[in-house]
């Protein structure tokens, strides 16, 4: 039988040591749990590289393929449109782009590997959504200063045929530029980037 | 007598379970103000709706798919094939507009006789819990019918989480778990939807109603039940008005109070029967509300590769939307909707008046708060509309407006001059007592014309008299004026 009554800094000391062991425990279990929410394997198998056959495109025509289930969108841009854009410049919030994702070949005024064709994700760096081609100089709805470019219907984010963002409009940064390469003069893989093809 | 075998059967579970007294405490004797009104009803309205929602989200899951294959055929399927299915299901997606109509009002009716004032504020912050767990449960279920609005809502709400620096796009990435929202975000918000947060706001709705069944209602004249027992003709020990207020003490009554079961009970019933009027009205003859509750674009199954022309979230969600929209930079617009839901939180600490009820404040309050519900719905109007230039200076305007109304809330309360509180609460005419002078009124807007028939007799008709509408309505807007001193 104990006589010597309660020894309370042994009670402290094991209440705490427990709480601890139990915090790193739960600590270890809230690793799978949290991490079970991130992108599958399979998920993230699937961003595999796409195919497009240019060969056929119109100057002015724009389409649209899906990698890694987002829009990508290839434009071929007329002399006109690429001559507009050197004279942007002033109006935009990143025209070298120097804040915004793209692929160092990409890293121009023009935003491509050959000036005349683009390739850009086609998802508003605001929130996500897709903006729509307005290829057309000053219509009513926009007024006179659009001179073409891609409209973002939810937040009002304006974009030049380069996807570069104007200043005051909500989304940060240009449009993102996914790697890309040409396998032939007609023919582009969105998904991979000449370093890639070279390790390969 | 030998007691009965209820009886027996009755005693056994008592003395087992306290069923007798969680009875007594939360309806028997609880005791509540005996002056609540037409905006007392909107808090079993609440629960109300959020048993429809229980019960017909439960039929649905039976027929839903939760995959992106087969998500929008299945929501079709319950509306063609299922026996009633079209029925349980617009009782659910109507349920979620009116469970938000329902619960704006019953912050609105906070707002109005501060009931988020001491010593209930605890009571709004679970209230405010609610409400944000509410958001997410209506977001989250939104995606589910997987049409266009469904996938560009979530793909723009979930985007707001890339906009916090450092760990955003981290964290959007594990919310959605894909790179884009798809099969796997559908699955888990379905998960969320049905299980995760319901329980969440069963467990809120209780802390609410156990945080007020500790404190008491407040009532419409903002008075402190409690002070006048103490200062009232019966003085009581302190431990005496403990027990009054728990309700433990049958024979004993709080001042001015009347017992919540049956009189609020049976008052709340004909609450129900007039909200189930409108409910059932909406489901049968407009289910859609103009493409308020349910958008015309989510008629459409998801496309990843196109945005609608025009998106906009349901009605419920579009004055915080159109804050977002309104603020010119990203990081700031997620911080300006974040905010405008947060500082409903701090409401109890900047409200600096000494009086609750909008019945007894000063003007400057009651202006104030008039200019924030007109903002409120501006706000949510302009959410709707696309976002022209003139759309977002209004935007702009209002949003100033609606932080106005909290940030500087600490400054214009403190100035506002309250009149002298009442020391019993105001009675209440019942609508009989209010007959003749409805009738008063409806005589003087009206005026007996004869009229000659067909048959060539003269008929006297009530037709509308333009001058006593006239008269009715300058009273009405002097009454008003008056009001806002």
């Amino acid at each position: 039988m104990n006589t010597e009554g309660v020894d309370k800094s042994k009670r402290q000391f094991l209440t705490s040591a427990l709480t601890v062991v139990g915090a790193v425990g739960t600590g270890y279990l809230a690793v799978p749990f949290l991490a079970q929410m991130q992108p599958s394997v399979k998920a993230m198998a699937a961003g595999a590289p796409v195919e497009v056959d240019i060969s056929k495109m119109e100057s002015g025509q724009l389409i649209r393929v899906a990698w890694r289930g987002k829009p990508v969108w290839i434009l071929n841009r007329t002399p006109e449109v690429l001559e507009t854009l050197k004279t942007l410049g002033p109006q935009l919030r990143d025209p070298l782009s120097k804040e915004s994702i793209q692929p160092i070949e990409s890293a121009n005024p023009e935003r491509s590997i050959k000036p005349e064709i683009f390739v850009a994700v086609g998802l508003c760096t605001h929130l996500g959504c897709s903006p729509t081609f307005r290829p057309e100089i000053a219509p009513p709805d926009l007024g006179d200063n659009w001179k073409g470019g891609f409209f973002c219907p939810c937040h009002g984010s304006w974009f030049d045929l380069a996807g570069r963002v104007y200043s005051g409009v909500p989304a940060p940064t240009n449009l993102e530029i996914p790697p890309y390469r040409y396998v032939t003069d007609t023919q582009l893989i969105i998904g991979e980037d000449l370093q890639q093809e070279k390790g390969a | 007598m030998k007691p009965s075998r209820l009886t027996l059967c009755g005693n056994w579970i008592l003395e087992r379970f306290p069923l007798t007294n969680l009875w007594n405490e939360h309806m028997a004797h609880y005791y509540a103000p005996k002056n609540f009104n037409f905006w007392y009803f909107f808090g079993s309205l609440a629960l109300l709706v959020l048993v429809n929602q229980f019960l017909t989200g439960i039929l649905l899951t039976m027929n839903y798919k939760p995959d992106a294959k087969l998500a929008f055929d299945s929501v079709e399927y319950i509306m063609r094939d299922v026996n009633w299915g079209w029925l349980v299901r617009y009782m659910h997606s109507t349920g979620a507009s009116a469970f938000f109509i329902v619960v704006y009002l019953h912050m609105f009716r906070g707002l109005l006789y501060g009931s988020f004032k001491h010593p209930r504020e605890l009571i709004w912050i679970f209230g405010m819990l609610l409400f944000v767990a509410l958001m997410a449960e209506a977001f989250m279920g939104y995606l589910l019918p997987w049409g266009q609005m469904s996938y560009w809502g979530a793909q723009v709400i979930i985007s707001l989480f890339s906009a916090i620096p450092v760990v955003g796009d981290e964290l959007s990435l594990w919310v959605r778990g894909d790179y884009v929202v798809s099969d796997a975000t559908l699955n888990r918000f379905f998960a969320f939807h049905v299980i995760a947060v319901p329980l969440v706001l069963v467990l809120l709705v209780f802390l609410h109603i156990v945080a007020l069944h500790e404190v008491g209602s407040n009532n419409p004249d903002g008075l402190d039940l409690k002070k006048i027992k103490q200062t009232g003709r019966r003085k009581s020990d302190e431990e005496e008005e403990e027990k009054i207020l728990r309700g433990n003490n049958p024979d004993l009554k709080i001042m001015d109070s009347i017992p919540f079961h049956p009189y609020y009970t049976v008052k709340d019933l004909v609450g129900v029967a007039v909200f189930l009027l409108f409910f059932a009205t909406v489901i049968f003859f407009m289910p859609e509300m103009g493409g308020y509750f349910l958008e015309h674009a989510n008629f459409i199954p998801a496309d990843p590769m196109k945005t609608p022309e025009h998106i906009a979230p349901v009605w419920y969600f579009t004055p915080f939307y159109a804050i977002l929209r309104a603020i010119p930079d990203k990081f700031a617009g997620v911080i300006g909707m974040g905010g405008a839901i947060v500082v409903l939180f701090l409401l109890p600490w900047l409200d600096r008046s000494k009086v609750r009820s909008i019945r007894y404040r000063g003007g400057i309050y009651k202006k104030a708060l008039l200019l924030f519900v007109i903002s409120f719905l501006a706000l949510g109007y302009l959410g709707t509309q696309p976002a022209t230039p003139t759309a977002t200076t209004f935007a702009r305007i209002f949003t100033v407006i609606y932080f106005g109304f909290f940030l500087l809330m600490p400054l214009y309360t403190r100035w506002e001059k309250s009149k002298p509180l009442p020391k019993h609460l105001t009675y209440q005419p019942s609508l009989e007592e209010r007959l003749p002078a409805l009738i008063d009124t409806f005589h003087e807007v009206t005026i007996l014309t004869p009229i000659q028939q067909q048959d060539g007799t003269v008929v006297n008709k009530r037709r509308p008299n333009a001058r006593g509408i006239l008269n009715v309505i300058t009273r009405l807007a002097i009454k008003l004026k008056k009001s806002l001193d």
